[in-house]
């Protein structure tokens, strides 16, 4: 079942009743928009805790300057390793953690592009105002109400030949993250099974008739466009795709997410923008190295991303994965086997489009005067050069001055196009 | 548009004789209210219960009647001189409202600062087992402390006589909002906050609000005052040689950041932008630097030294300043600050900006602009008198306008806390009602950022957003939701073996005012989907998830945002699913459900 025989379906089954879809009562706006390129799909996954992006995308390369900051944590690479495992060589100066070799492959096939020393250009070591930073894409400003995310939604018109639907933005979050709040509608839920109306019998219809009679107000026009997006989501029944490829998603809640994104994109629901988040990062205490927290979490988080780009398999050369994290940890480790929060981090793109195969970024280096505040990795990549290249040239964002205002760093960062 | 439906409604009401909804038969005691008023004197009761009150509770249309609208607004615009015995006693149970930011903060310290008491070097694997138990218990009564402080919020909406006085609390904790999940000692600040800050002042003047929320270590640490400080090129009280005299303030500060690493605007800026000018307020970035300037010093006690507010001299910014115009002299000290709030408070442009958002809270999503001005006059002439100003806003012929009933969508909060009133729920002690109210998008001082929630309909609805309160509708119809308990309740006790119609009328004068649509009357009465052919259409498995708080831990950034009480509810006694899979509602319970999910409930 693909997407045209659904919109067949679905639209058919609406019309039979005399009803259209709410939803497309809204395109007189969206068409005034520039117009997204069809099929193409951004999945953000945001690292909430600030990852150790030292720990993610080992610099063995650095030699003591990081062995010694580091002395019970460091990842031993490749060469040094004594029976525990060792970073895995990118390049001959970077290696991923040993709990990332599920994405080693995706190197390996020029789909995954590390980014290093990449972050906000704020000197905030809060997560509340880090984060806030990168979901506003406003660093240092926390005037602005609406995300970054929405904001591209909000400027950008679905695709030409496509049916604007409900799905267009989808967090699968319990509430709408910062990152996808504002003027454009985007639907969140905790699981695909909760975006049903919950009651026995007939009472479902009932509610529904409730909305579909009446005035045309805002009251009615949401309930009327939450009942069609819960009947399009029963048509297209995404739940029926079953991971592809031997794609074995870990049997957690963000493993689950992987999956269900991966569903709503294989039911052609016209799903563009997609988030969810893992937590967990914030290793002050005992980190540990090859093996230990960190790597639980990062084995977790390669593990899903690997099972997500293996269920899409040819899908993903219309789909970019974007992790991010809101900043790194500290250089030297703390008195506790942990680190305490740094600057500059890592990110990962990921994608059939993507230029992979590289680490991209320019590494500023582990020698204390080349470190920011003499303490943290330092900061080559705004993180926004990241953003905006993602949106324009793989979303095809047209006003990427309206996403990022302020922000006119010229330059690539050469992830993409 | 919408008065041509309501005189429609009125036409049909007339012509059915009052069948339809016997509550909103006109009564000679209303006739006390002003009849220059759109609105019917029946209407007027039940628009003042909806705005000036989270609602009506069985009876209290009647009580409003007979009283008369007017003298009832009247007595709600003094909360001082209403008992309120019960929920004052109930709110007592808890230690976040009998205890002090500082008695809470050391008798229940935060995990992380008892880890590193317990085992130097916080290495875990060192600790016995007592101290291992000692401090899971430890992180258990510190999670619970912001679910303490939302459920007793709620209950008081719920449950207080001053419902007006809640109202505004609810107002003013959203114009000066704080997040609990700001991390540090957050949340230890929140209920002292909202019981000395808000609450007492909410029907205060301007000024007095003003000055306690600015000294409160709540927005202190919210916008990061308390950590501004002189920059270095600028004068300070007392000269001082490099920065070794801030030491001695090292010891008295909270833990976290000691060191004062110059000016931060946060404070400032949003003082001038959200809490008193409004954006469009004359003001410029001068203004903004120049005010943070004024309020270095600004911050407050550790909790070890007993915390609440305290002027720190050496940190303050001593140069001369000019704000909006005004010449703050140089050499002074917390006069500098006072001077400010005095100056900001009694701007016109800050009457009208609040003027505006009581107007949009409590009229229209469209505020009049006569009205607006009016309240910004009373404003002005009043020195900010708050009672005053609201007096002039919800006695006005705009407030019972026609267009204004029923005007304004229900935020979360009031969904939840309307339909507990309805159905005269008990307070609820555990956290799970204010569990609900986040399911429903609203957690209590859950709102990251420091413009507040919204207070417009266009914010709140949306798909998720209609969903879930439909779900929590029928919830509350499957007696889901704690407090409530419908069987007992002698309005819809009455009802179990009544004809449908009967059913239909009762449930419509409890939830909907009396008063529906011919089109949702059709449906609750007829029990047959005029639409769809086949019903039961919709399944009802799978489980909601459980409602989310922000979890008050420092470390809650570690999680996915407000999903962290998943967490707790596995460990604490406090477990609570919400809603779940739900049994098919039938007779009353059936179109209590449909009432509660109708568009008309979500609106007030």
């Amino acid at each position: 079942m693909d997407r045209r025989i659904f919109v067949k379906n679905g639209a058919l089954a609406l019309l039979t009743m005399g009803l259209s879809p709410s939803f497309l009562r809204r395109t007189v706006f969206a068409s005034e928009l520039a117009r997204a390129p069809k099929g193409k799909v951004l999945i953000c996954l945001f690292q909430r805790g600030a990852a150790d992006g030292l720990s993610m995308l080992v610099p063995f390369g650095e030699g003591r300057n990081y062995y010694e900051a580091r002395p019970a944590i460091a990842i031993a690479s490749a060469a040094r390793t004594n029976g525990t495992a060792g970073a895995l060589d990118l390049d001959g100066f970077f290696g991923l953690h040993p709990a990332l070799a599920p994405l080693k492959p995706l190197w390996d096939r020029g789909m995954l592009a590390p980014i290093h020393a990449v972050g906000s250009p704020s000197a905030t070591r809060s997560h509340f105002d880090a984060q806030d930073y990168m979901e506003s894409g406003t660093p240092d400003d926390k005037g602005t109400t609406d995300g970054w995310l929405n904001r591209y939604l909000a400027t950008q018109g679905t695709c030409e030949q496509c049916t604007p639907t409900p799905f267009r933005a989808v967090s699968m979050t319990p509430q709408t993250p910062r990152i996808l709040q504002g003027n454009a509608a985007v639907v969140a839920m905790s699981s695909l099974d909760e975006f049903t109306v919950r009651a026995g019998g007939s009472q479902a219809d009932r509610l529904e008739a409730l909305y579909r009679t009446g005035s045309a107000d805002l009251v009615h026009g949401a309930g009327n466009e939450m009942f069609d997006a819960v009947k399009m989501l029963r048509a297209a029944n995404p739940q029926r795709y079953a991971p592809r490829n031997g794609a074995a998603y870990p049997t957690t809640q963000f493993g689950t997410r992987l999956r269900q994104i991966a569903q709503l994109i294989k039911a052609d629901v016209g799903l563009e923008v997609a988030f969810a988040d893992i937590g967990g990062w914030d290793t002050h205490v005992n980190q540990g190295a090859s093996t230990g927290q960190l790597a639980n979490r990062l084995d977790e988080l390669a593990k899903g991303i690997a099972a997500l780009t293996a269920d899409l398999g040819d899908r993903m050369d219309d789909v970019v994965i974007l992790t991010m994290s809101e900043f790194g940890r500290m250089v030297r480790q703390n008195g506790s086997g942990g680190t305490d929060h740094g600057h500059a981090g890592a990110m990962f793109v990921i994608g059939g489009q993507v230029h992979g195969g590289k680490v991209h970024g320019r590494w500023p280096g582990l020698v204390r005067e080349q470190l920011y505040e003499g303490r943290d990795l330092a900061l080559t990549t705004d993180f926004r050069s990241v953003f905006r290249e993602v949106t324009t040239r793989h979303l095809g964002a047209q006003h990427p001055e309206r996403l990022f205002p302020e922000f006119s760093a010229p330059g690539a960062v050469g992830l993409l196009g | 548009m919408r008065s041509s439906r309501f005189r429609y409604l009125l036409i049909l009401l007339a012509a059915c004789g009052g069948s339809v909804a016997p509550r909103v038969q006109p009564s000679a005691t209303a006739a006390a209210s002003d009849t220059r008023r759109e609105q019917t004197a029946d209407q007027q009761v039940q628009h003042a219960l909806n705005r000036l009150a989270f609602g009506a509770r069985p009876g209290d249309v009647d009580r409003v009647r007979a009283m008369g609208v007017d003298r009832w607004i009247a007595a709600q615009l003094a909360p001082e001189r209403i008992a309120d015995a019960r929920v004052e006693s109930f709110v007592k149970q808890y230690d976040v409202h009998t205890l002090s930011a500082a008695e809470l903060e050391s008798r229940f310290p935060r995990p992380a600062q008892l880890l590193a008491q317990l085992a130097p070097g916080r290495d875990r694997g060192q600790l016995t087992k007592a101290d291992s138990l000692k401090l899971g218990q430890a992180a258990r009564a510190y999670r619970e402390i912001i679910g303490d402080v939302q459920s007793s919020r709620v209950a008081r909406a719920v449950a207080s006589e001053r419902q007006l006085q809640e109202v505004m609390t609810d107002f003013w904790l959203n114009h000066f909002t704080v997040f609990a999940g700001k991390g540090g000692p957050q949340v230890y600040f929140l209920a002292e906050y909202e019981d000395q800050a808000i609450r007492p002042n909410a029907l205060g003047k301007f000024r007095t609000l003003l000055g306690a929320v600015a000294k409160s270590p709540a927005m202190l640490f919210y916008l990061d005052n308390w950590e501004s400080a002189v920059d270095s090129n600028r004068p300070r009280l007392t000269p001082v040689a490099g920065g070794g005299r801030a030491q001695q303030f090292r010891g008295q500060l909270p833990a976290g950041r000691q060191r004062f690493r110059g000016l931060n605007e946060n404070y400032g800026r949003e003082l001038l932008e959200l809490h008193t000018l409004g954006v469009d307020g004359g003001y410029t970035q001068a203004d903004v630097i120049d005010a943070a300037r004024a309020l270095t010093g600004w911050s407050f006690r550790g909790a070890r030294q007993g915390g609440g507010f305290q002027f720190i001299p050496l940190i303050h910014d001593a140069g001369a300043k000019t704000v909006l115009g005004h010449a703050l002299r140089a050499g002074r000290g917390i006069e500098d600050g006072e001077e400010l709030l005095d100056i900001v408070a009694r701007h016109p442009a800050t009457a009208r900006h609040i003027a505006t958002k009581l107007v949009r809270r409590f009229v229209s999503d469209v505020p009049p602009p006569a009205l607006v001005a009016r309240a910004a006059e009373a404003f002005t002439r009043t020195d900010g008198d708050l009672r005053e100003v609201m007096r002039v806003i919800v006695t006005s012929d705009e407030f019972f306008a026609h267009d204004a009933y029923r005007s304004k969508v229900k935020s979360p909060f009031e969904v939840v806390v309307s339909a507990l009133r309805a159905t005269d729920a008990a307070m609820d002690p555990t956290p799970a009602t204010a569990q609900i109210v986040a399911t429903l998008g609203q957690p209590v001082y859950g709102h990251q950022a420091p413009n507040g929630w919204p207070e417009t309909g266009a914010e709140w609805m949306n798909t998720g957003a209609i969903l879930n309160r439909i779900n929590f509708g029928n919830a509350l119809a499957a007696g889901r939701v704690p407090g409530v308990r419908l069987a007992a309740l002698p309005a819809v006790a009455s009802l179990q073996n009544a004809p449908r119609d009967r059913q239909v009328d009762g449930v419509v004068a409890l939830f909907l005012g009396g008063a529906v649509s011919a089109e949702t009357r059709r449906v609750l009465v007829s029990g047959e989907n005029p639409l769809l052919s086949s019903p039961a259409a919709m399944d009802s498995t799978g489980a909601m998830a459980s409602a989310m708080v922000p979890d008050p831990d420092a470390t809650m950034f570690d999680a996915p945002m407000r999903e962290r009480s998943a967490k707790v509810g596995e460990r604490g006694p406090l477990r609570y699913r919400a809603f779940g899979q739900l049994p098919p509602l039938t007779g009353v319970a059936q179109v209590i459900g449909l009432a509660l999910g109708s568009p008309e409930f979500q609106r007030r």
